[in-house]
């Protein structure tokens, strides 16, 4: 095992630049790299990526790979698998990061078990422990009801790391770092689950991942109708539409609205839950925001422990009410 | 077609959240009084998605279920939704694994299965919400693997699947015998039906132990872990809701939005 060493991170690429996870996967992976006193590099994998590299430098890595292949074009696990294995071989990490992502979802588990170590999945946490130098790998269990952490002997320690869990670091452009190619070494007839089609649901306006502001309405919205008035009330605040569960498995509203655990994960500064319940599951997602308003009938409702401020009440004759003052008070 | 269905018992996921309570002293999540457990809910989307495929294609679904203490009442329902065998992988050897054991041990199941055309999980378990063993079956048979499929349809030996993506879902094809993972976007799992839980009730479930599958006690459970439970631990959430009153809801709603006012919240 003593070969094995620094951190790996894997960086995503989104619309030609690297995304919001990959500098917080950098910001996370250096501060592990400098506990173990050991360097942090960062692994670019697609087609026509490697100008990125720059990118990941700046943003903390002391080493880029790059594996830059038309046949990288998409995310096909076959594909990924077998050059995320041989990179590992080559680099030989003690610690590979990945984002809880629908690619590092796929990509994580597949690679560990083809490595014959473990994974770690949407982690909030990893740190270093001091005496063993092995990485502690802290995730919410049992649908947010816990908190696990975990180890494992094997190297490379893989995980997969939660979105805006971790902080980048400020960009660096002065930072200096080596850039290094590897290649893909491709078998274009091995890829056995092949892309055949890339569908975009996103719905208008602001993102709910980057949105400050975000109206959720929850099963207690009773249908698509009643989302109208949390538009009505999100346009006004600048903000987002989100849900949980039960609206975007009903067809309410679109499934990429979904915030959970399952869903997105989001941080706003202000989240309000609109006849949710507050199950754990939901609040995964949710629990980053600086405020969370709940608007509910149940008094008992968990989102009541899980908010900041409330209120009681049918939503039906709250809201209009709220929206009209929130429409007062921001003209003011 | 000849289906296999990875089916796991947990604790109900959507038990009220106090009644989750943990053992301090064995680093395990206490049943929580009155709560019966469960059939993983996103095993279910697994066992109607399987369903689905009979309904057009015909065929046969195998379902497995792997554990200690299975409650046979619980693990029979994905063949009270239409399943034709279940397959109990029930031994105190199989508890307390990892991914890694799980699917190794559910991986020997199925070869020793032999027959089949696909091989459907959960796309996470909602204990650990770990989402790997699916991966891991496939690696294990050496088979190719999709996630998160939404839809999946199966012609001249291909499987057709939408897999969602974060920002909307693609289309893979994929060569069959492949492992297939299940998400909620699938639609609503369907209900047993009366004759269904009859029929279930009559079936006795295979139940095969380590020596069946061919796999030593040392390679499966926890004892074939690769990854070790540190700790397991309930955060404290000090948090306190200031809640807005009013002799009306609308005038509670105009003290909320004043509240948060005066929070600088908006
Ligand atoms: C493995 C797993 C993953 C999951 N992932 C996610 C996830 O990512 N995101 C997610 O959201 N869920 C997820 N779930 C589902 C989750 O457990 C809950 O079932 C779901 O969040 C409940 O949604 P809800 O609060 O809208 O509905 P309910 O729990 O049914 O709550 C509805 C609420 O509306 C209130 N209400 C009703 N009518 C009114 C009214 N007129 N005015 C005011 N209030 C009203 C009720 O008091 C109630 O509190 C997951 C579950 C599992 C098992
Ligand atoms: N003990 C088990 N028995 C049967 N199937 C399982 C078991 N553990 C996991 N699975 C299957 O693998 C899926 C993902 O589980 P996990 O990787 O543990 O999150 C589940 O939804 C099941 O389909």
């Amino acid at each position: 095992m003593a070969e094995y060493k620094g951190v790996l991170i894997y960086a995503e690429i989104g619309e030609g630049k690297l995304k919001a996870i990959s500098t917080e996967l950098l910001g996370c992976g250096r501060k592990l790299a400098d506990d173990l006193g050991q360097e942090l590099c960062a692994v670019l994998v697609g087609s026509g990526v490697s100008s990125l590299a720059r990118e990941a430098i700046a943003f903390g890595a002391d080493k880029v790979y790059v594996v830059d292949d038309p046949l990288l074009e998409d995310y096909q696990a076959d594909s990924y698998v077998s050059v995320m294995a041989k990179v590992v071989k080559q680099v030989m990490p003690q610690i590979l990061i990945l984002g809880q992502t629908s690619i590092g979802r796929d990509l994580a588990p597949g690679l560990a078990f083809r490595l014959g170590t473990a994974a770690a999945t949407d982690c909030i946490e990893l740190a270093i422990d001091p005496d063993s130098k092995l990485m502690w790998q802290t995730k919410p269990v049992y649908g947010g009801n816990a908190q696990a952490i975990f180890t494992c002997q094997s190297y490379p320690q893989i995980a997969t790391v939660r979105a805006k869990a971790m902080s980048p670091l400020e960009r660096d452009d002065s930072k200096q770092g080596e850039v290094i190619t590897i290649g893909a070494d491709l078998d274009a007839s091995a890829i056995r689950a092949r892309v055949l089609e890339k569908v975009r649901e996103e719905v208008e306006g602001i993102k709910l991942e980057e949105a400050e502001v975000i109206v959720s309405g929850g099963r207690g919205i009773g249908g698509a109708d009643g989302f109208k008035q949390l538009e009505e009330l999100a346009k006004i605040l600048k903000g987002a539409v989100g849900a949980s569960r039960p609206p975007c498995d009903n067809g309410w509203v679109a499934d990429s609205l979904q915030v959970g655990l399952t869903g997105k994960i989001v941080a706003p500064n202000l989240y309000i839950a609109v006849g949710i319940s507050g199950a754990s599951q939901h609040i995964s997602g949710c629990s980053g925001a600086k405020n969370i308003v709940a608007i509910n009938k149940d008094p008992e409702a968990n989102i009541f422990r899980q908010a900041h401020f409330g209120v009681v009440g049918d939503w039906k004759k709250v809201l209009p009410a709220f929206t009209s003052k929130v429409r007062e008070l921001l003209a003011e | 077609m000849n289906v296999i269905v990875c089916v796991k018992q947990v604790i109900d996921p959507e038990a009220p959240p106090a009644s989750f309570k943990i053992d301090p002293t064995g680093n395990k999540m206490v049943t929580p009084p009155g709560v019966s457990p469960v059939v993983d809910p996103y095993a279910e989307y697994a066992v109607e998605a399987a369903l689905r495929i009979k309904d057009v294609q015909g065929g046969k679904i195998t379902a497995i279920s792997l554990g200690a203490n299975l409650v046979p009442e619980m693990v029979k329902k994905p063949l009270a939704m239409g399943a034709d065998e279940l397959i109990l992988l029930a031994d105190e050897a199989f508890a307390e694994g990892d991914s890694w054991s799980t699917a190794y041990a559910l991986g020997m199941a199925i070869k020793k299965l032999g027959d089949y055309d696909l091989i459907l999980c959960g796309r996470e378990a909602s204990d650990w919400d770990a989402g790997q063993v699916g991966s891991g079956i496939a690696e294990f048979l050496g088979l190719p693997s999709v996630s998160l499929a939404r839809k999946i349809d199966i012609t001249e030996g291909k499987a057709r699947v939408e897999r969602v993506t974060d920002d909307g879902y693609e289309v893979v094809e994929v060569s069959l015998p492949a492992v297939i993972t299940v998400s909620n976007e699938l639609g609503e799992p369907r209900y047993a039906t009366i004759k269904g839980i009859m029929i279930a009730r009559r079936k006795e479930p295979v139940v095969w132990k380590p020596a069946d599958i061919g796999v030593e006690s040392s390679q499966i459970g926890a004892a074939g872990r690769r990854s070790q439970l540190l700790k397991l631990f309930q955060p404290v959430r000090e948090g306190k809701c200031e809640v807005a009153e009013g002799d009306s809801p609308e005038e509670a709603a105009v003290n909320l939005a004043l509240k948060l006012r005066e929070a600088k919240a908006l």
